[in-house]
């Protein structure tokens, strides 16, 4: 039985993961917008010019 | 006084963020460049890879339709090509094309490059490295037969090293987004990586006892809980994380539309990954793996259905309005299948892991029907759309022929349809003749090559479905060479963004906390800034405690508390041992079960159920998972005697004319590795095994082991006059593999040992 509350604890540390991801990325405004970011990905701004040389 | 946030960072629900066009972005742009090389080199990976891995498995496939093709050699026969086969077009082809995605997408949709250069390098090449591992070791007969973990343990080690350099890679290039938000895809990437890194470091938990040879610590019903959590999981988190997250950048891309529901996308990854964990005892039903866990499993897979099918429909409903462009475009077509692919293989893994569906299905071809509708449908397709689109992007130039990529779809469409339908036919073939009962109620097909005979036509289409399906690929190769040919790579796409400005309080915090000169007094501030946050100080302290609970429980495991015991079931004897081994390094578990599962069919052919306890010394367990041959749990009781096994090692259509079992002549003329028996014995009772072996009979093991060969020499010699002028018959491995086979399931029949 020793395995499955290996297996169970480590379960819920995966599990604790999860949660405190999802908890981080509600708290720091992941989803306060969910209606640009599918459309924002589908532009990749080509630069409008080459870079400009480094200067002071 | 200037509003500091960037205009693309702003809330929307912030009314003094709006009117849009009047925020000026502040922040200056900055030029950088995107890796194109690695994601490139991967690309060319995934299709070499693809090739060989498909190619292999075409072999394998000729290999069960007709046996002459194992060639009567140990490294091209079907017990150490079909590992060969799962490795190169899981690990090589699919995972290639994983990373060459990943790579395109995330400095993308994090408007930065890659973390560092070099960890890319170091990641190709060492993954490539290992794949070469693979393709050297697996037909030597160097496996731990565990399935999708066959790869012995310095290349384990070198798993875990490349892929911790590719998770640092990745969270890196996050750190350093140009873009606050992470967009779906990233999510399922993340997954990918911290769920792989956990499954492949715990499955891999092993004794080694040489270079090349390992014992697991977990053994019998716990290594088979332990390999099949890892199994179900590789699926979840290799072969579908990683994909759906390139099925959410790479659809929109080619529809030019964004995804269905973005909210839904988003529901999608935190119920999937809520539920996969804990399907994999569906694997392990009617065993004898506890009756609750299987419960457990089924209950998950059963809601399973609803984040794949929503994700399906996601994908699918994107392509709403749309749909006129698959007409055109052969990246749409390919996505589309796999999209459906994915949906069919989905509610399909769910029928399969009712228990009365899985009761029939179970160890027959159906199982590996389904696999391959995923594989080559799902895993495949999208692999195949990755291709096509991003070739023409790396290159800047058109796709050479469009009407060489339809061809390639629809030939490898035709090539899956023939391929998981003869399978299902002869998956359903083969339960329902292990299940018969004639008038009398004894089983209909004792004879188990009446079966093989029955499902033989099968064997013959599933071939032409794979060379279907490898014609594909080649034709993709030959597509994608005149695209590239004569053109430069452009290995560092130009792209610019703003900088991201931090907008939260915690950073600004965290910066001025981390800014203070002193030591001590930027601990406290770093201290009461985590107390400040209940949420995070509640996470932080329950996986503390999680780390702490399963570091208090995995001793308990360690000291060989092994549950149920029964009394009779001893250790292997050396000789034993030695013949388990060659069992192993052959991959005989790959068509023969040794599970007597609690069903009246089963235990009707095979006798009585396997118990929990009879394999508390099965480093690792053998319960297999496909029976093209008949389980071997009881061999020792059915079929106990050696000269059987001797002529049907030697040539197995002598002995039973019509099977599809290879030849082993080389186990006739090659010696028993007697002189590492003490090593392995030391191994199996050192920590963390504590296999009851006193140093004693280790020490005489070699002693003990031949005197037992000669004992079978002398049964062989007297049951078959061919072989009564053989003298070296004794040191030969068909020896050890019988005294092996003879032993199986014999246990629980013997009286309880003295003393106990």
């Amino acid at each position: 039985m020793a395995t499955f509350a290996t297996f169970t604890a480590l379960g819920l540390l995966l599990f604790a993961l999860c949660v405190a991801a999802l908890v981080w990325a509600a708290r720091s405004g992941q989803w306060d917008d969910l209606d640009t970011p599918s459309v924002r990905m589908l532009v990749d701004d080509e630069p409008d010019a080459p870079p400009e040389p480094p200067h002071a | 006084m200037m509003n500091p946030t960037p205009l693309r960072n702003h809330r929307m629900h912030d009314p003094q963020a709006l009117p849009l066009p009047l925020k000026i972005d502040h922040s200056p742009v900055q030029h950088f460049a995107y890796d194109n090389r690695t994601v490139r080199d991967f690309l060319w990976a995934t299709l070499l890879f693809g090739v060989v891995g498909m190619a292999v498995g075409v072999l394998a496939a000729l290999q069960l339709a007709w046996p002459a093709a194992n060639f009567n050699l140990p490294w091209t026969s079907y017990g150490r090509i079909r590992p060969l086969h799962t490795n190169a077009v899981i690990f090589a082809f699919a995972g290639n094309a994983i990373f060459a995605g990943i790579y395109w997408s995330l400095q993308r949709l994090c408007k930065a490059r890659m973390y560092s250069d070099w960890l890319s390098r170091f990641h190709f090449w060492g993954w490539q490295a290992i794949i070469v591992a693979a393709a050297i070791t697996l037909p030597l007969g160097i496996t731990t037969s565990k399935e999708y973990a066959e790869l012995e343990w310095p290349i384990d080690i070198a798993i875990a090293v490349v892929w911790i350099a590719f998770a640092i890679n990745v969270f890196g290039t996050i750190a350093r987004r140009r873009e606050r938000h992470l967009y779906v895809a990233i999510w399922f990437y993340i997954a990918t990586i911290v769920g792989i890194a956990m499954l492949h470091i715990v499955n891999s938990l092993a004794v080694p006892v040489s270079w090349t040879k390992s014992y697991p610590v977990f053994a019998g019903v716990q290594d088979a809980l332990v390999q099949w959590w890892y199994g179900h999981n590789a699926v979840a988190f290799f072969l579908t994380t990683p994909f759906l997250g390139l099925m959410y950048y790479f659809l929109p891309k080619a529809a030019e539309r964004p995804v269905y529901s973005y909210r839904l996308s988003i529901i999608h990854f935190w119920s999937l990954i809520f539920l996969y964990i804990w399907a994999g005892p569906h694997h392990l039903l009617h065993s004898a793996l506890p009756e609750w866990a299987q419960t457990v499993g089924v209950a998950f897979s059963v809601m399973l259905i609803a984040p794949s099918w929503g994700g399906m429909i996601n994908g699918l409903l994107t392509l709403r309005g749309a749909f006129d462009k698959v007409r055109t475009s052969p990246v749409l077509k390919f996505l589309v299948l796999a999209i459906t692919a994915y949906g069919m293989a989905t509610f399909e893994g769910t029928m399969l892991s009712l228990r009365s569906i899985n009761a029939m299905s179970h160890n027959t071809d159906w199982t590996v029907g389904h696999v391959h509708s995923g594989a080559l449908g799902w895993n495949g397709f999208l692999a195949f759309a990755l291709v096509y689109w991003m070739v023409p992007r790396l290159y800047r130039r058109s796709l050479w022929s469009t009407a060489l990529a339809n061809a390639h779809f629809w030939i490898a469409t035709v090539g899956i349809l023939v391929y998981v339908v003869s399978m299902w036919m002869a998956g359903i073939t083969e339960g329902s003749m292990w299940f018969a009962f004639n008038d009398q109620g004894r089983l209909q097909y004792r004879d188990w090559i009446e079966m093989i005979r029955a499902v033989q036509p099968f064997y013959w289409v599933r071939l032409a479905g794979g060379v279907l399906y490898l014609g594909g690929i080649v034709l993709c190769c030959v597509n994608v060479a005149m695209t590239v040919r004569g053109a430069t790579l452009l290995a560092d796409e130009p792209a610019e963004a703003p900088a991201l400005a931090p907008d939260t309080d915690h950073e600004d915090q965290i910066a001025t906390a981390l800014a203070i000169p002193d030591r001590r007094q930027r601990g406290t501030a770093l201290h009461r800034l985590v107390e400040r946050w209940p949420t995070l100080l509640t996470i932080l302290a329950t996986i503390a405690l999680l780390i702490g609970g399963a570091l208090e429980i995995i001793p308990n495991l360690i000291q060989g508390a092994l549950s149920p015991r029964i009394a009779s079931v001893q250790p292997y004897t050396p000789l034993e041992l030695a013949g388990r081994d060659i069992y192993i390094r052959e991959g005989c578990v790959g068509c023969h079960t040794q599970m007597i599962r609690t069903l009246r069919a089963e235990t009707e052919r095979y006798g009585e159920y396997t118990r929990p306890g009879e394999g508390i010394y099965d480093r690792p367990f053998l319960w297999g998972s496909k029976r093209t041959g008949p389980d071997l749990a009881r061999e020792g009781v059915i079929r106990p005697m050696a000269a059987w096994h001797y002529q049907h090692m030697a040539d197995p259509r002598a002995v039973a004319p019509g099977s599809v079992m290879p030849a082993y002549p080389w186990l006739l003329t090659d010696d028993t590795d007697f002189a590492s028996l003490p090593d392995r014995m030391r191994a199996l009772a050192g920590m963390p095994i504590y296999t009851p072996y006193p140093p004693p009979r280790i020490a005489g093991a070699v002693q003990e082991a031949k005197s037992q060969a000669e004992a079978i020499a002398g049964q062989l010699r007297s049951q078959d006059l061919r072989l009564a002028g053989e003298t070296k018959l004794a040191d030969k491995e068909i020896v050890a593999l019988i005294a092996y086979l003879q032993r199986l399931g014999t246990d629980l029949g013997k009286p309880t040992p003295a003393g106990k």
